[in-house]
């Protein structure tokens, strides 16, 4: 199906395509969506981390990200308890509040929280809501068997959903967008690694979030036209420190926290919506491409605190994102009540201490409006640095 | 008790043999941790006590560890030491207070705890997979995960002979050959079949006996509280899983609760109010708390914390012994799915139970340390509600740590509930 969803930006001068991609995003009434939706197209919803998006795409539906928002869980709230993050309650909300409409709906057993999403989803909506059993042991021999015969699953699912049976060259020509984003999406972090003031955290982040919520081929042709506009400003490199963000998994903090951030900083590389960006590699196109998809999350996936893998220890994948990046110092941010989160910033800190490597601690929450008491303790962390 | 009615000291058994075997573990392990003997560390959702007893390996259940700091009342210094240590107030503190013993150097109010040589979990609650990193960071310890797919969507459970069923369960038998080469080679000793098969009967009988244990709680009155006896088979269940004490004292408390029912001898001098508990105990105040019911003459007859808590083992899952491997991949699969889906689908549970338990009431427990159980209950609630009119209390606070628990305001949530309760009772008799 071929729906244009976005086209604001086009024809437009960079600033301008910047604005218009941060309305989208930051309009809750998802007009991307009903306008796919419009057009017929189906749309499967999914929860954070980890989803391989190519095999909705190949259904021809739109896999949609549901990474929460900052609105008031007003209809939702009464369906959680206490003690909960904020992401589990405004995803739902979004969907119970008719600002988003599916077709279907998966999670992912990320966390105790998200694994329950599917039951929770499966209680207030009569389309398919379903859980995604990513496997746990990824250090088994028989993981990427059991992972291609999952996503098979899966597919089989979606076909019923669409209406049609999905060929593997579909699943191949899905696989090719997806790896033409991998490669435009590195080449946005190259930028923001190598000049990153060609290019802000939240200018970054605004051009990364979009992708979440158009067509992948939008996503492509909006990327391939900014990236040269952003290789050709005359911005001048300014004396801020270089730093790694972690903690944007899953909840995300607000844009206007990323911007604060990016006043003082460089955030030269990050863990933000790491799940539309999850396959660090190419997906080979030749054999079996739900066998290639499954190899490549447990092979070439990168690392996060929702993903237990024994060769990938998270306070060291951490000290080699920093490494890789040449940052000075490293953001520590978990979402608030976000546990897998707050427990890796234990392992974190512990081991940037004991490398001496400055670290700025923090927690955030996706609804925060004022950032004024951690603005002015970022700042004297900053500061500390450009002048010891 | 009148002497006359328990003329063999039969009732009371259970919960005095069930301290004896409680203790006597805790003794083994003090030893264990002595002597240095390696030990495994392992879960209640899924323990492998079948494949771990054949290498002879000592099993520390850390749930069980932490949650007795909390019945013994010293869980907030645990949970302190951790806190100084850099964890979030807002993390498990079943988590917590096993950091802080182990940075005690094993340290416990039942004795010494050995350290872990290996550690085995399940994917049943995903805090089992942070919680084991964290010895993988102490120790360097080898962590073996024994992911269990579980329910996909409500209303789809997989069986036995069905192609997904199979599926799944090739990919819990590939792990299980995986666990036992491991352990292989951790501890030198050969896997030995028979062994295994004489671990697995012993399983059989305590499974069996288990189930039909609960089901006698269909009595009026009830033969035993789910929450506080029920709590007291639980720990035996798992720390002794595959041991023959363990089948034996539940063969013997089957019979207990067998003398029980057929002499109408109930837990309470007038049961009132039949209850089914879900959620996670309050240990930081446990007899008070169950007191609270106690008092208005309220019991529990059934729980979800029975069924996800004893790994699914209520429903009396027997191995195969002529093709044990492929039976325990199996009987895992379906166990721990069951308590898997006693937690994420605690509804549908409810159901079962209700139309089979005389249920007056239902009171869910959701607490600050869990979400894995608590996440859903408040929507579990409003489905329960919708499928029938039956009353409910939904009161929060937490399993170990003391400052989110309010006696005072959880006593007038549940006297509230109570004289619910009492009035639609007075009004059902006037309309009789």
């Amino acid at each position: 199906m071929t729906v244009s969803t976005f086209d604001k930006w086009q024809g437009q001068p960079l600033d301008e395509i910047l604005y218009q991609c941060r309305e989208l995003l930051e309009d809750m009434s998802f007009p991307t969506v009903k306008r796919w939706r419009g057009a017929g197209g189906k749309v499967i919803g999914h929860f954070q981390v980890y989803f391989p998006e190519e095999i909705a795409h190949a259904a021809g539906a739109l896999p949609l990200k549901l990474r929460g928002a900052p609105v008031e869980p007003r209809h939702a709230d009464s369906r959680f308890g206490s003690y909960l993050c904020s992401i589990i309650k405004t995803s739902l909300e979004l969907v119970l509040s008719k600002n988003i409409e599916l077709d279907m709906f998966v999670t992912h057993p990320i966390c105790d929280a998200a694994r329950n999403l599917g039951a929770i989803w499966g209680r207030n909506f009569s389309y398919p809501c379903q859980i995604l059993y990513l496997p746990q042991n990824a250090n088994s021999s028989y993981a990427v068997k059991y992972l291609s015969e999952e996503y098979a699953r899966l597919l089989a699912d979606i076909e019923v959903v669409v209406g049609r049976k999905v060929s593997p060259d579909a699943l191949r020509s899905s696989i090719s967008v997806f790896n033409q984003n991998r490669s435009l999406i590195q080449e946005l972090y190259a930028i923001k690694r190598d000049r990153p003031w060609l290019c802000s955290a939240d200018e970054a982040y605004t051009l990364l979030a979009i992708g979440g919520l158009i067509p992948r081929e939008e996503h492509n042709q909006l990327l391939g036209t900014v990236l040269p506009m952003l290789k050709s400003r005359p911005n001048k490199p300014q004396d801020r420190i270089r730093v790694v963000f972690e903690g944007g998994f899953c909840e995300q903090p607000p844009l206007d926290m990323i911007r604060m951030i990016s006043q003082s900083c460089y955030v030269v590389d990050d863990d933000l919506l790491i799940g539309l960006r999850y396959l660090l590699e190419e997906v080979p196109l030749e054999g079996d491409p739900l066998f290639n998809l499954a190899e490549a999350y447990l092979e070439k996936s990168t690392y996060s605190p929702v993903q237990h893998d024994l060769r990938k220890p998270k306070e060291k994948m951490l000290v080699e994102r920093i490494k890789n990046a040449g940052a000075e110092a490293a953001i520590i941010t978990a979402a608030k009540m976000c546990e897998p989160g707050l427990e890796e910033q234990v392992a974190y800190t512990r081991t940037l201490d004991e490398l001496g490597t400055p670290y700025f601690i923090s927690e955030f929450e996706e609804n925060m409006t004022s950032f004024d008491h951690i603005e002015i303790q970022l700042e004297t962390f900053v500061e500390n640095i450009l002048f010891s | 008790m009148k002497e006359a009615q328990n003329p063999d000291g039969i009732v009371g058994r259970g919960n005095r043999e069930g301290a004896d075997l409680f203790r006597m573990w805790f003794d083994q392990l003090d030893e264990a941790a002595k002597k240095g003997v390696p030990s495994a560390y392992v879960f209640v959702m899924g323990s492998l006590a079948e494949i771990l007893r054949v290498f002879n390996l000592p099993l520390v259940f850390p749930e069980i560890n932490s949650l007795q700091t909390a019945v013994r009342r010293v869980a907030h210094e645990y949970l302190g030491q951790a806190e100084d240590y850099g964890y979030s107030p807002d993390i498990c503190g079943y988590v917590k207070a096993d950091v802080a013993l182990q940075i005690k150097g094993g340290v416990h109010p039942m004795g010494m705890i050995p350290k872990p040589t290996l550690a085995v979990l399940t994917n049943a609650c995903n805090t089992y997979i942070k919680w084991a990193e964290i010895w993988e960071r102490m120790y360097h310890a080898p962590v073996f995960t024994i992911d269990i797919p579980g329910t996909r969507q409500a209303g789809r459970k997989s069986h036995p002979g069905e192609s997904d069923f199979e599926r799944d369960r090739r990919y819990v038998q590939a792990q299980l050959n995986e666990l036992i080469a491991l352990c292989q080679q951790l501890t030198g000793l050969k896997f030995d079949l028979d062994r295994f098969r004489e671990i697995l009967a012993y399983t059989n009988r305590m499974n069996r006996a288990w189930k039909q244990i609960i089901e006698l709680n269909r009595n009026h009155p009830s033969v035993f509280n789910a929450l506080t006896d029920g709590t007291i088979y639980l720990g035996v269940s798992n720390g002794l899983r595959g041991v023959p004490e363990a089948s034996q004292y539940f063969e013997n408390l089957l019979a207990e609760m067998e003398y029980k029912a057929a002499r109408g001898i109930g837990t309470l001098v007038e049961e009132k109010y039949r209850l089914v508990f879900v959620g996670v105990p309050c240990y930081p105040i446990f007899r008070r708390f169950n007191e609270l019911f106690t008092e208005w003459g309220g019991t529990f007859v059934n729980s979800t914390y029975l069924w996800f808590a004893s790994g699914g083992a209520n429903r009396g899952y027997e191995y195969d012994l002529s093709r044990p491997l492929e039976s325990l991949a199996e009987g895992l699969l379906l166990s721990v799915r069951d308590a898997m889906d006693s937690m994420f689908h605690q509804n549908l549970a409810l159901q079962e139970i209700i139309a089979e338990f005389d249920v007056d009431g239902v009171v869910f427990h959701p607490i600050k340390s869990c979400r894995t159980v608590s996440t859903g209950l408040a929507d579990g609630r409003r489905a329960l509600m919708e499928w029938r009119d039956i009353p409910s209390l939904f009161i929060e606070s937490d399993m170990m740590d003391r400052r989110v628990v309010s006696e005072a305001q959880m006593k007038n949530r549940i006297d509230a509930f109570f004289e619910g309760l009492a009035s639609r009772k007075q009004r059902a008799a006037l309309l009789a």
